[in-house]
């Protein structure tokens, strides 16, 4: 098993490396942050323009090769993924979002992946009852809104009711306060939790809808088979064969989803960090293209790809520890 | 089980008294089209010990009855009448109630063993479950009884199979493990729905000795549910048949089947290839289908495929009525049956044929139509996503010699896993083999064109087993069967005279010709895929499987078909199957496959009656007869564990490692076996001997015959001898 893995990551890594040289050449020859300078009022010196763009490694006059070369000693040699065209430190910078987004995403992808397996397995048991039909909408509703809306609609609902307590009960601009905290214990964290709240239930949401829907069709499928009535022919009472042998075995494909859903959502929750002002690195993705940075493009590519790989493997190990036909062979 | 103590030293009900009563079981279903009757007015007492057969087609309501019986059945079920269990009612119980019972005194066996057992558990883990829900015993106790139980169902090495996981067991093993869950708390009442349907004849003898012997060692009484009246004749010592959801006759075994008192039954029994069946008359046909049990008219339900039927029987449906001890039959004819003592040919007579042309001496001089020359098909096993590497070869047919003469129908036998479908797909390929020659029409399918091809597909068409995934959903049957018409450029108005000529051939009316395949019964879809085989007129048909999806009643309809037009259009068939009955009935010469090689070929008549290969006789005798006196006095043999892997074949015989004559030799005769394969020899002469007193085996004498192995009875086994096993 240990061997697989390893093989695996191998595997993965030479992936990883052939996906990022293509999203750099890519950045390099189709994002231009020359323009960002020459359009400045008052104009710069061409010459200058050309020292700063070369001190970030994105001059269109160095021959692409050279670039790459550049490019790829920095990050072996010295980890360092470059800088945007203004200067900053790219690394830096997303060393510090990360954080950010796994605060963000990760109560509320857990959370979300708990609530949406149990709920999607309960109203497979209950199918077509009127508990199953009414979930089944509200769950239908979720996933057809855009998080946006749901985002949006949740800040509204969110302001009603701090109107409605006669203080700020919910806070939805950043991770945290700036200023200066009210003064008793543990202010800072409950200040934390207050932030977290509404994107935690939105990214809840969102996951729960997914894997209810996802759930719910696999375990219809675990409570039609025959072994569920093997299970019941053998004494045992109906919740009993239902959460032993329908939802053990129904368990197996959410492992997946699981673990790359993890993957997607740190680099896909933009929307929820746009909207609660989350400094992540969903948004950082969108800001980097728009803004022509090209190092910022590729680091936020490799992490990307990272996460995926990360997922993957996870997958992998979810599936084998779940399925021992995996295990075995 | 004799180191096992049984959990239970006395039992509720003494041997002998009734510990499961029946009365009068009425299960409905609640549908779009009206409720469902499945199941109507079904009643039966069943004594400790004893075995019951409930015995029907698909659609008669048995699976729905051991379901209701142990309250399994959905829950929109409607369900009314008695079910008592030691005297005790269950119907109406709750499902804890029910709970304690089931698996208990009730236990289950169900039909498929790949997805009865849940794949995420060991098989120990699974047994251990059976034994704790029921009995606070510890872990290591209940393990220990696992290892014991399977032990007692046959599995090598018990103690280590025990910790594997479904997956790793074959069907047989797995079929075998679901016993032992079963047996687990010697439950006093076993229900076995088509326990052995889905294993292969071989291993089906394996399981149906276990399912006995754990009768034995609990003394439970067994429900068999079953379509096979082989294996009714077998096992059962009382009989209740069931047609349209409702009983029609019910018996003691023998009385079924040597004194049926119901048209059903009697045609039930016409219908059935036998294995012994030296004539070969055409079976016995019912017409039409067992109807839907959604809206059934008044009257008999047998009805419109009855040809005793008369007015009355319209009107009202016939009750039970007893007709002799212990036989009760539904039929208002009964009374006539017994006195004209009519048999299923009287009641259902058959289109007589003209005779069959033996023309088994001329053979030589007919034409070929089809010969294998040494033919070898290899598979690679392959590993690794990136780097692909050869890791082994999958020996599927490992060098064959066939020859199919024009107007004769060659069977193809052995178990799954032969090679059988391979060999048939290779034909159909037209491509060079991995190895040798085929050889269709008299060209080499390794020399051929793309033109060639086509041209001699139009010649070689096939029948495919499972006629529903064989047939496209969404097109109507004339346009299935004119596609291989506008492949080879017919006519709008050729094809459309010839689609009708077809429709009439196989015997479906013109006016079905804009039906979708769903709208048909799985013998009308095999008949639409027949005449699918036959638009373009061809000389030689591969048929694969062709009847063992369709119900008994069916099957019988199919097969008279295939002999009919064999005859007319004078056709040659490779008739591949795995039950030797209907081989028997429908064959010239058969070939007997395993681990893709021949082992034994000749005509029907030779080697049914003087098998001489000890695979072929296990095959032979692991064959249930439709005859319970028969049944009663086989010995069969008993093949030892599984088919090894065609990848990882036994050296020398592949037969070797279960062969029984195998086991009785000395370390020096058995040399030959485990150096080579054995040639293809000319079967020895001489009487067939008993199977009982068979004796030191002796090296066979005999040599490859001179006009090639196509024109005798030849036989791949160095010590072969024939023996009587029918």
């Amino acid at each position: 098993m240990v061997k697989y893995l390893l093989l695996r990551i191998a595997n993965y890594a030479v992936l990883l490396f052939i996906a990022v040289s293509l999203a750099w050449v890519l950045a390099q020859t189709q994002l231009h942050p020359r323009q960002l300078f020459e359009v400045r009022n008052p104009p710069l010196d061409p010459q200058s323009i050309e020292n700063i763009l070369r001190a970030a490694n994105v001059s269109d006059q160095v021959p692409l090769w050279d670039r790459y070369v550049t490019w790829l000693k920095g990050i072996f040699l010295h980890w360092d993924w470059g800088s945007t065209p203004g200067g900053a430190d790219v690394g830096e910078e997303i060393s510090r979002r990360i954080w950010v987004s796994f605060r963000l995403v990760t109560i509320g992808w857990l959370l979300g992946t708990f609530l949406g397996v149990a709920i999607g397995a309960w109203t497979a048991v209950r199918q077509y009852k009127i508990s199953d039909r009414v979930i089944t909408a509200i769950v239908l509703l979720l996933v057809a809104t855009p998080s946006y809306v749901t985002g949006e609609v949740s800040k509204m609902v969110a302001t009603v009711i701090n109107k409605q307590v006669g203080f700020q009960l919910f806070l939805f601009l950043g991770e945290k306060s700036t200023g200066t905290l009210p003064d008793y214990p543990l202010a800072e964290l409950v200040d934390r939790v207050q932030h977290m709240v509404l994107p935690t239930l939105v990214l809840t949401l969102f996951g729960l809808a997914g894997l209810q829907r996802l759930q719910r069709g696999l375990m219809l499928d675990a409570l039609g088979s025959d072994f569920v009535r093997t299970a019941r022919a053998k004494g045992l009472r109906e919740n009993k064969a239902v959460m032993k042998h329908a939802l053990r075995t129904a368990l197996i494909p959410t492992g997946t989803y699981f673990a790359f859903q993890a993957a997607s959502l740190f680099v896909g929750a933009t929307y929820t960090e746009r909207i609660f002002a989350f400094q992540g690195m969903g948004i950082y993705g969108v800001d980097t293209i728009s803004k022509q940075n090209i190092n910022g493009v590729v680091a936020v590519t490799a992490f990307g790809g990272l996460c995926y790989l990360i997922g993957a493997i996870l997958a992998d190990i979810m599936v084998a520890f779940l399925d021992p036909r995996v295990r075995l062979s | 089980m004799t180191a096992t103590a049984p959990f239970r030293n006395t039992r509720q009900t003494a041997a002998g008294d009734v510990v499961l009563s029946v009365h009068d079981l009425h299960v409905t279903f609640p549908s779009e089209a009206g409720p469902v009757r499945a199941v109507r007015g079904l009643s039966f007492d069943l004594k400790a010990g004893e075995t019951m057969a409930i015995v029907g087609e698909s659609g008669s309501g048995k699976s729905v009855t051991s379901l209701a019986i142990m309250g399994l059945h959905p829950r929109t079920a409607r369900i009314t009448g008695s079910v008592t269990l030691h005297g005790k009612e269950l119907l109406g119980l709750t499902d804890a109630e029910m709970s304690e019972i089931r698996g208990e005194d009730l236990a289950m066996i169900f039909q498929d063993p790949l997805s009865a057992l849940t794949p995420v558990y060991t098989v120990g883990d699974q047994i251990v479950e059976a034994i704790q829900t029921h009995h606070s015993i510890s872990r290591s106790k209940a393990w220990q009884r696992a290892v014991e139980l399977l032990d007692l169902v046959g599995i090598p090495n018990p103690d280590l199979r025990v910790k594997s996981f479904p997956h790793e067991f074959s069907g047989g093993m797995r079929q075998r493990a679901m016993i032992a869950q079963a047996i687990a708390n010697d439950p006093d009442v076993i229900i076995a729905d088509e326990p052995t349907t889905a294993l292969d004849v071989t291993i089906q003898a394996q399981v149906l000795e276990v399912l006995k012997t754990a009768q034995r060692e609990t003394g439970a009484a067994v429900i068999m549910i079953t379509h096979d009246l082989g294996v009714v004749a077998g096992m059962s010592d009382r009989v209740t048949v069931m047609y349209a959801g409702r009983p029609v006759e019910q018996g003691s075994v023998d009385d079924i089947f040597y004194a049926p008192r119901m048209p059903y039954t009697i045609g039930l029994l016409g219908a059935v290839p036998r294995l012994d069946a030296t004539n070969k008359e055409p079976l016995a046909t019912l017409k039409g289908n067992p109807p839907s049990v959604v809206n059934l008219p008044p009257g008999c339900p047998f009805v419109p495929r009855c040809p005793l039927a008369h007015s009355g029987c319209r009107e009202r449906e016939p009750e039970l009525e007893t007709v002799g001890p212990d036989h009760v039959a539904a039929c208002w004819e009964n009374e006539r049956i017994r006195t004209d003592s009519l048999t299923s040919a009287d009641i259902f007579p058959t289109q007589v044929l003209a005779p069959v042309e033996k023309a088994v001496v001329e053979k030589v001089d007919q034409e070929v139509v089809l010969s294998l020359e040494n033919m070898k098909k290899h598979y690679p096993l392959m590993k690794g996503a990136v780097l692909r590497r050869r890791v082994g070869t999958v020996y599927a047919v490992d060098g064959i010699d066939l020859t199919l003469h024009r107007g004769e129908t060659l069977g193809l036998v052995g178990e799954s896993g032969c090679g059988k479908s391979t060999t048939l797909l290779e034909i159909l390929n037209l491509h060079a083999p991995t190895e040798g020659r085929i050889v269709v029409f008299g060209n080499d399918t390794a020399s051929l064109k793309r033109a060639d091809k086509k041209r001699m597909r139009r010649d070689l068409q096939v029948v495919f087993q499972d006629p529903m995934a064989s047939l496209d959903p969404r097109m109507p049957i004339f346009d299935i069967i004119a596609e291989p018409l506008g492949v080879h450029g017919w006519s709008k108005e050729k094809t459309e005279a010839r689609v009708m000529e077809l429709l009439k051939t196989v015997g479906l009316e013109e006016g079905h010709a804009n039906r979708y395949p769903q709208a048909f019964s799985g013998g009308q879809r095999q008949r639409v895929g027949i005449a699918r085989a036959l638009a373009l007129e061809p000389e030689l048909i591969v048929l694969d499987e062709p009847v063992s999806a369709l119900d008994v009643s069916i099957q019988a309809g199919v097969i008279n078909l295939l002999e009919e037009l064999k005859q007319r259009l004078n056709l040659s068939y490779l008739f591949v199957a795995h039950d030797l009955a209907v081989i028997r009935h429908i064959a010239d010469r058969v070939a007997v496959m395993y681990l893709g090689k021949i082992v034994e070929i000749g005509s029907v008549e030779e080697v049914y009656n003087r098998p001489s290969h000890p695979y072929t006789q296990a095959l032979l005798s692991a064959i249930p007869i439709p005859d319970p006196t028969t049944e009663r006095s086989r010995t069969r043999i008993l093949l030892r564990g599984d088919l090894p892997s065609p990848a990882n074949p036994p050296s020398g015989c592949k037969f070797r490692t279960r062969c029984p004559l195998f086991e009785g030799l000395t370390a020096e005769q058995r040399t030959p076996c485990l150096e080579a394969m054995p040639p293809l020899v000319t079967a020895p002469a001489g009487e067939p001997v008993a199977l009982e007193s068979s004796g030191v085996p002796q090296r066979v004498t005999t040599t490859v015959p001179e006009g090639g192995v196509e024109t005798d009875h030849v036989v791949a086994c160095y010590y072969a001898r024939p023996v009587k096993v029918l």
